[in-house]
Formats: structure tokens, C-alpha cells, sequence
């Protein structure tokens, strides 16, 4: 039997940004919370021996420990999915801080094109040029909207990059609080290469401090060392912005905060359309509590958040043969491909030096920034030079056609560590009928209870739109100055092997009409108005950006909801 | 020992034996430690080397140089093994002498060898490709299977044993279980065990030298990297390669 506690204003699920950030905000405006955590708590004296590529990099040291939980994945709705038994295409985090604490730190808004995808596609090219299954949905809310709270995100964060406006991007009302990361010779030869093919290069936002930052919380950190140790790591610094450094600490200074970790939540408990609370077990000693609230916050990641919602029966789930339901819809990932290298015989770069956001970027093939009257293939990419720092054992870059082991690949691999430059493709990933997350018929985790099941494939989109960047990528690459150049220009299935990108969105989206969402814009649910569910779950698509800026954005603007509807007691906030 | 064999004929009477004694399964050898039984019975048997004729080296280095796993024989397969895939050349030692054997040694016998933190329940079902691999062996259980094959395979083709055979051949063997067409290990299958055996040397050769390879961080050294240094804060814009000492982790203990 749960042993059950007495009841709190607010429960949060999930201690990572978005859990964080709600924490922080809500406890600041005089609300009491409980913070829910299923791993360990982290700091960063955590991180003495971080420069460590095997545990952190490679066993996977801050990830999800698979053996508990996992995801089970198919290509179709024919195939039988299967379980993911190891760590391959996304890395899901686990413990205070989150995936927030091992992501590289790139910082991107969201175009003012995504947010009213469906309604400005029309617009420009008719609703012929959507094609059929392909579930293209505005968010309900516009960039402009949400402008002040992505400046609110970033001046928490500290995220450095250029001064001025990008012509590219949405309009910003401020410039980024700290200044650009510092520019390898790398990044200085793509910029120039971009510049003279008349693009619009610029810093990308980085979330790790190019300086000695203070925020408006009056949390103080130290620049970043550009030590390399950024993806998959945590920072010994500090200098990385993560919720264990910013907003969590925050919180916890009001008094009006209490974070508990190994509490694993098994479910949503509810009645009559409310929520009264969560069921959740300590993953220490096993034992159970009911912990009753009166609001519930769902912040564990996009992927946890559906699956908690599904094990709950809260929401109506999603089905691919009709259409109907919305636990589940718009399962979207992130496509990337058709990069291309620049290899260099007569230089070379301090490429084991980086950090996991400096590099720079063009948006001028993402979006709608660019006609697409006459391509097989809606939004497009964010191409970029990132130099995040090479670490010897995943990093053996080889020229095309090298053996991968032996005497030649050896000698290939040494000779080339520090002489190819990659360009990058971080694609968008639109929303289809049969892109879904369910739970998994087979498949349980150490309690019993089933898995989520992910149905996910790329689609000629997706390779149309790879074969046409990797026409820009190669492009970009011939102009920077290489012996010789080469590039990639296809994509055939999803494969959940190789790592790709940790960037997992939809399944219970927002929106305005609770036939095509799961929430409101505040990420407040139309089944039960007391249930935030607040991720990227949200996300009807996905840009061609990592997702945390937006995120970030969205998390604060749904804190202001949660206030207002703490304060009015009931009915959706508008 | 026994004389070089017909390459030509040999493979060809092997599959006339599986095809007679009906184990035959498509034209694919059978290997393991099932295989092994029968050949012992048709075969020259190969000249084990006798115990304590290890050619590792001499027992003045670390104290991790010893084996928490393998038996000697096993220990001795994959160093030839992992030597192939890295081999010492101009450019500095190979995968024997920066250790990569005691490294993949110390990691099958502790959690990444028992897949602790993968999912392991079942039911277990091949599944397509892209749903990644699906079988129920833990990576050190797979690993002992991969070396048994090693050792037949090589056996069987040329009469030796493994760490016996000519690089080129030593290669040839390599190749046929990354290719995989001509291999049948029991319970697993021999890319995947390739696919390990890559993955290992390269951690071996890698890893921060704690872990028992990348001796003297002489890994690192061949390729310039400099391992684990607290600032490039100094070096990030600079032109040209900059040459900097190589820090192991355990220069953060002094």
C-alpha cells in the first residue's frame, strides 16, 4: 500500500529545464512545490574526472538505465516493435538536471514560420502543396507571442551569440545577454565561405557562457574553457548552463521548494477529468507513496511525459487508422544528413579543443526562408560548422573508401584527426498520420508496466529535403579553401542504432482546437485542466533547430499559466 | 604442427563432411565449441601451446596486467586479434603493446561485459536492422563465443591456431567474420562479434589509461591529442596545430 502524504499546491514529475524552470518561477511567485526525480541528485563537484570519453561518452554514464525502462521502436505499423536494449539514435537522461545536464548547449528560437506552419504554407503555396497524411499544424500561438519569454529564457541561461539581428531569424527585442563564443579557424572559414556564396552566417546561440555572466536570479558562473567535454558530459565548470546550476538552486533558496530524488512516478491518479495527484515509488527502498496536489506538472521529457499519460489513461489516445485522439499524434523527430567535409593536406586544426555549441550557422535553407514553389519538400535545415571538440575514440574521420581497421585505417585515421572539417544539416521533421507513440503490446519495464512504442520512419520529405542540402553543404564546402571535398546526399530508413539526435518531439502537442491537441498553449490539457504537460511533446513539428530555446520559452510562458490558474483556482487559461 | 593445407580442396571436403554427417546448414560452416568436437575427430589436431609459453609481456609493468576474465588462450587470441585491427607500425605500438587485450579483459568482467544497464527482458526476436541488435548474450558471453570461432575458423582454414597464422591470413580470418557469409557462430553471429571486437580495440587504444590500455598514453601521443587538459581557453583560436603534452586522469589526483 502508498503511504499518502499530505497534499501540496504542486507536484512536478521530472527535475530537468523544464521541471526547473517551472520550479523556479512558481516558487519565486510564493507557491509551494514538490519535485519529483526518479535518478540521483548531481552537482558539479560530480564532474571531477568528466574528461573521461569511455564512462561518460560511451557507458553512458548520465543516461536512462535501460535495464529498468526503455522504448521499444518499429519503421511501420506491419513491423513488430522491438525493444531499444541499448543507448543508439537518442540519448535519454536521467537524474537531477536531466538531459538539460549532458546536452551540447545549442540554443536556437524557433522560426516565426514554425509557429504558423500550416497557416503560411497555405498562404504562400496553397493547401495543395501539403501533402496527403502529412498532419502540418499551427501552435496556436505566434513567435511575436512568445518573443518576450525566449528573452526571458536566455537572459536566465546566459546564452552568448552575435549582436544585432540575424535577417534570417524572428525578431529579437534584445541582443543575447552575453557575447559570441570565440572563432576558430574552422569557423572563420565557413563564415567567409558563406559569406562570398551570399548567405547569412552567424554565431550559433550557445548555452555555453562566452563570458563571466551573472543572471537576473543573481546566479554568477564562469566562462567556458573550451575543454571539449560538452555532449554526453556534464560541465566541471559550471560554464554549460544546466537547470542543476541555474533555476533548481533558485528554487530552493525560497523555501518553497523540495526536490525529492529516486522517486520514480508510476502514474497520474485522477477522477471526474482532475487530477489528484501522483503515485510514485522510491527507487531506493521500493517503497510506494501517494503524494496528492492540486496541480500536476508533467515535466520528464517529451517520451516519458506520453508514456505517463498513456499508463494513466489521461487523454484521449491517438489512432493512426482514423486520425482521432491526441495522446500519442505527431511523433517527430529530427533529420539530419547530406553534410559534407572539407579535408585539408596542408593544414592542420586544434579539433580535440571545442565546446559543444561554438560554431556557426545559416538559416537561409531553413524554414520558409527560401522558395519552395518548386522542391518536393516542405521547411528545410540549419547548416552549420560546430567544432565541439574531437574525442579519440568515436572520432576516426577517414576519407571515403578507407578500410575501417587495419594498417591503411590506422595510418588514414592518425593522418586525419585534425584535417577534416564537417559542415552539418539539422533538418526538420514534420508531423504524419502514421508517426505515433502508443504503448507497447509485448514489451514492460522492471515494474510491470508496458513500454511506449515509437512508429517512426523518414520519408521522401526527408530525403528530398537531404539530397537538396547536401547540394548547399557541399557547396559551402568547395568555397572553404580544401585539398578536396565530399559530401553525402542520402538517407534511407530510420535507424535507431547510430546516434543521431536526442531531440524527440510530439505525442501530446498544443494547440487551439483539443480535436488536433493535447493542450492549450500553456500546455495545460483539455481532458484535465489541473495536468500540465510541458516538453516538446508539445511540439506539432519539429524545426530544423534543437529544440531547448524554444522549450526554454515555452516552459516560462506556461509558469505564468500555472500562477494565473493557481490564483483562479479553475477553467483553462486563455 | 601440422603442415600448410590445401586452401583450395580443404574448405570443399569441410562442407562434403557437413553435407554427409547432415549438418550442413546452406553451405555455412558450423562453429563454436560444437564445431571443435567434430573436427577434433577428423582433423589434425593443432599444437596447443603448452602453459606458460605466453608471449605477453613481461610481468614488470602495471599491476592491471593481469586478467580478471579470459584463460590464457583466450587472452592470447585476442591480443593477436586486436593487433590486426590496430597493428603496431611507424607511426607507434599497436593494439598488443598499449594493452587493448587487459582493457577489453577488465571490461567483460565488470558491467559494460554483463549488459547491466541494457534492457535484457524478453521475448527475444530478431527484428529488422534498424530496431538494432536483439540478442539475448550478454557482450562478454558473445565475446567468448566470437574467440571459440576465432579459434576454429582459423583451425579449420589453415591448421593453426590463430595467434600462429601468417598478418595476411591472421587478416583473411578477420574479414571473413566481418563479412560473415562463411561463419556460423553459435547464438550469436560473427559480424556482430567483429563489430564488438572493433569497437573494443579502439576504446583499448582510446580510453583514458586507468582502464588498463592506451599505455602511456601512447594512444594519444600518435595522434596529438592532448587527453585531459582543464582549458583550450589559451589555444581555441590559434592557427596550426598546437603540440601539448598529453594528461592522463590521473594527473587530477596529485
Amino acid at each position: 500500500m502508498a503511504t499518502k502524504l499530505p497534499k501540496v499546491p504542486v507536484v512536478i514529475v521530472g527535475m530537468g529545464w523544464m521541471g526547473g524552470i517551472i520550479a523556479a518561477e512558481l516558487a519565486k511567485a510564493g507557491i509551494k512545490t514538490v519535485g519529483l526525480e526518479r535518478g540521483k541528485r548531481r552537482k558539479t563537484e560530480d564532474y571531477f574526472m568528466v574528461h573521461d570519453e569511455l564512462r561518460y561518452a560511451l557507458r553512458y554514464d548520465l543516461m536512462q538505465d535501460l535495464s529498468r525502462e526503455s522504448i521499444t521502436f518499429r519503421n511501420t505499423s506491419k513491423m513488430t516493435a522491438l525493444p531499444m536494449r541499448t543507448h543508439g539514435s537518442f540519448l535519454l537522461g536521467e537524474g537531477v538536471g536531466g538531459s538539460g545536464v549532458h546536452w551540447n548547449g545549442q540554443n536556437y528560437r524557433f522560426l516565426p514560420y514554425d509557429f504558423q506552419i500550416r497557416t503560411k504554407t497555405i498562404e504562400r503555396y496553397g493547401a495543395k502543396k501539403i501533402p496527403d497524411g502529412m498532419q502540418l499544424q499551427d501552435w496556436g500561438i505566434t513567435y511575436d507571442e512568445l518573443e518576450p519569454y525566449f528573452d526571458k529564457y536566455e537572459k536566465m541561461a546566459g546564452i552568448s551569440g552575435d549582436k544585432g539581428q540575424n535577417p534570417m531569424v524572428g525578431k529579437r527585442s534584445a541582443d543575447f545577454p552575453v557575447g559570441p563564443m570565440k572563432k576558430t579557424p574552422g569557423i572563420k572559414l565557413f563564415e567567409e565561405a558563406a559569406k562570398k556564396l551570399g548567405y547569412h552566417p552567424y554565431m550559433v546561440p550557445s548555452a555555453n557562457l562566452a563570458d563571466n555572466y551573472t543572471n537576473p536570479d543573481g546566479i554568477s558562473r564562469a566562462a567556458c574553457q573550451y575543454c571539449g567535454f560538452c555532449e554526453r558530459f556534464g560541465c566541471e565548470y559550471g560554464a554549460k548552463s544546466d537547470p542543476v546550476v541555474t533555476v533548481l538552486p533558485v528554487a530552493e533558496k525560497t523555501g518553497n521548494f523540495e526536490l525529492r530524488d529516486l522517486s520514480n512516478v508510476m502514474e497520474v491518479l485522477h477522477t471526474g477529468g482532475r487530477a489528484t495527484g501522483v503515485r510514485y515509488i522510491n527507487t531506493l527502498t521500493g517503497e510506494e507513496f501517494e503524494q496528492p496536489a492540486d496541480v500536476v506538472v508533467l515535466t520528464s521529457y517529451a517520451l516519458h511525459n506520453v508514456r505517463l499519460l498513456l499508463l494513466s489513461k489521461l487523454g484521449k489516445p491517438y489512432d493512426p487508422s482514423t486520425g482521432t485522439g491526441v495522446i500519442g499524434r505527431n511523433y517527430a523527430y529530427q533529420v539530419n544528413g547530406g553534410g559534407a567535409q572539407a579535408i585539408y593536406e596542408d593544414r592542420e586544426f586544434n579539433l580535440f579543443a571545442g565546446a559543444g555549441a561554438l560554431g556557426s550557422c545559416i538559416d537561409d535553407f531553413n524554414g520558409d526562408n527560401f522558395d519552395h514553389s518548386n522542391l518536393p519538400f516542405l521547411h528545410g535545415a540549419n547548416i552549420r560548422y560546430t567544432q565541439a571538440g574531437f574525442r579519440p575514440i568515436q572520432t576516426n574521420p577517414t576519407p571515403a573508401g578507407t578500410p575501417k581497421w587495419g594498417k591503411e585505417f590506422k595510418k588514414q585515421s592518425l593522418h586525419y584527426y585534425n584535417r577534416i572539417l564537417t559542415i552539418g544539416v539539422q533538418g526538420s521533421s514534420l508531423p504524419w498520420r502514421h508517426h505515433y507513440l502508443d504503448l507497447d503490446p509485448t514489451y514492460k519495464d522492471v515494474y510491470g508496466r508496458p513500454l511506449l512504442r515509437i512508429t517512426y520512419d523518414f520519408e521522401d520529405q526527408d530525403r528530398e529535403m537531404i539530397k537538396f542540402m547536401a547540394t548547399k553543404t557541399i557547396a559551402i564546402a568547395n568555397e572553404m579553401k580544401a585539398t578536396k571535398t565530399q559530401a553525402s546526399n542520402t538517407i534511407s530508413n530510420y535507424d535507431i542504432v547510430p546516434y543521431q539526435s536526442t531531440h524527440n518531439t510530439g505525442g501530446a502537442v498544443m494547440g487551439t482546437d483539443p480535436g488536433n491537441s493535447a493542450t492549450n498553449t500553456h500546455m495545460q490539457m483539455w481532458d484535465a485542466e489541473n495536468v500540465f504537460v510541458i516538453g516538446a511533446n508539445a511540439f506539432t513539428h519539429n524545426s530544423g533547430y534543437n529544440p531547448t530555446g524554444t522549450l526554454g520559452a515555452l516552459a516560462y510562458r506556461a509558469a505564468e499559466g500555472i500562477t494565473k490558474y493557481m490564483q483562479q483556482g479553475k477553467g483553462m487559461i486563455g | 604442427m601440422p603442415t600448410t593445407p590445401n586452401k583450395d580442396s580443404k574448405p570443399m571436403s569441410r562442407r562434403a563432411f557437413l553435407r554427409n554427417s547432415g549438418l550442413a546448414l546452406g553451405g555455412v560452416v558450423l562453429g563454436g565449441a560444437f564445431g571443435t568436437a567434430i573436427w577434433k575427430d577428423r582433423e589434425e589436431q593443432p599444437q596447443e601451446a603448452p602453459p606458460g609459453a605466453s608471449q605477453t609481456p613481461a610481468a614488470s609493468g602495471s599491476y592491471q596486467d593481469a586478467l580478471m576474465f579470459f584463460n590464457q588462450e583466450q587472452f592470447r587470441l585476442t591480443e593477436a586479434a586486436v593487433e590486426r585491427i590496430y597493428p603496431e607500425d611507424e607511426h607507434g605500438p599497436g593494439a598488443k603493446k598499449l594493452g587493448v587485450a587487459y582493457y577489453i579483459d577488465h571490461q567483460l568482467a565488470g558491467n559494460w561485459g554483463s549488459n547491466t544497464k541494457d534492457y535484457m527482458m524478453g521475448p527475444f526476436s530478431p527484428g529488422e536492422a534498424t530496431q538494432g541488435y536483439q540478442g539475448r548474450l550478454t557482450r562478454a558471453s558473445m565475446f567468448l563465443i566470437g574467440l571459440n570461432g576465432l579459434k576454429d575458423y582459423s583451425q579449420k582454414t589453415y591448421g593453426k591456431a590463430f595467434p600462429e597464422l601468417e598478418e595476411a591470413e591472421q587478416d583473411e580470418v578477420l574479414k571473413a567474420f566481418e563479412k560473415g557469409d562463411k561463419v556460423k557462430l553459435n547464438g550469436t553471429d560473427a559480424p556482430s562479434f567483429f563489430k564488438n571486437l572493433r569497437t573494443f580495440t579502439l576504446e583499448g587504444v582510446y580510453a583514458d589509461p586507468m582502464y588498463g590500455g592506451n599505455k602511456d598514453m601512447q594512444g594519444w601521443k600518435m595522434r596529438n591529442y592532448p587527453g585531459n587538459q582543464m582549458s583550450y581557453y589559451d589555444q581555441i583560436e590559434k592557427d596550426g596545430l598546437v603540440k601539448l603534452e598529453p594528461k592522463s586522469l590521473r594527473d587530477h589526483m596529485a
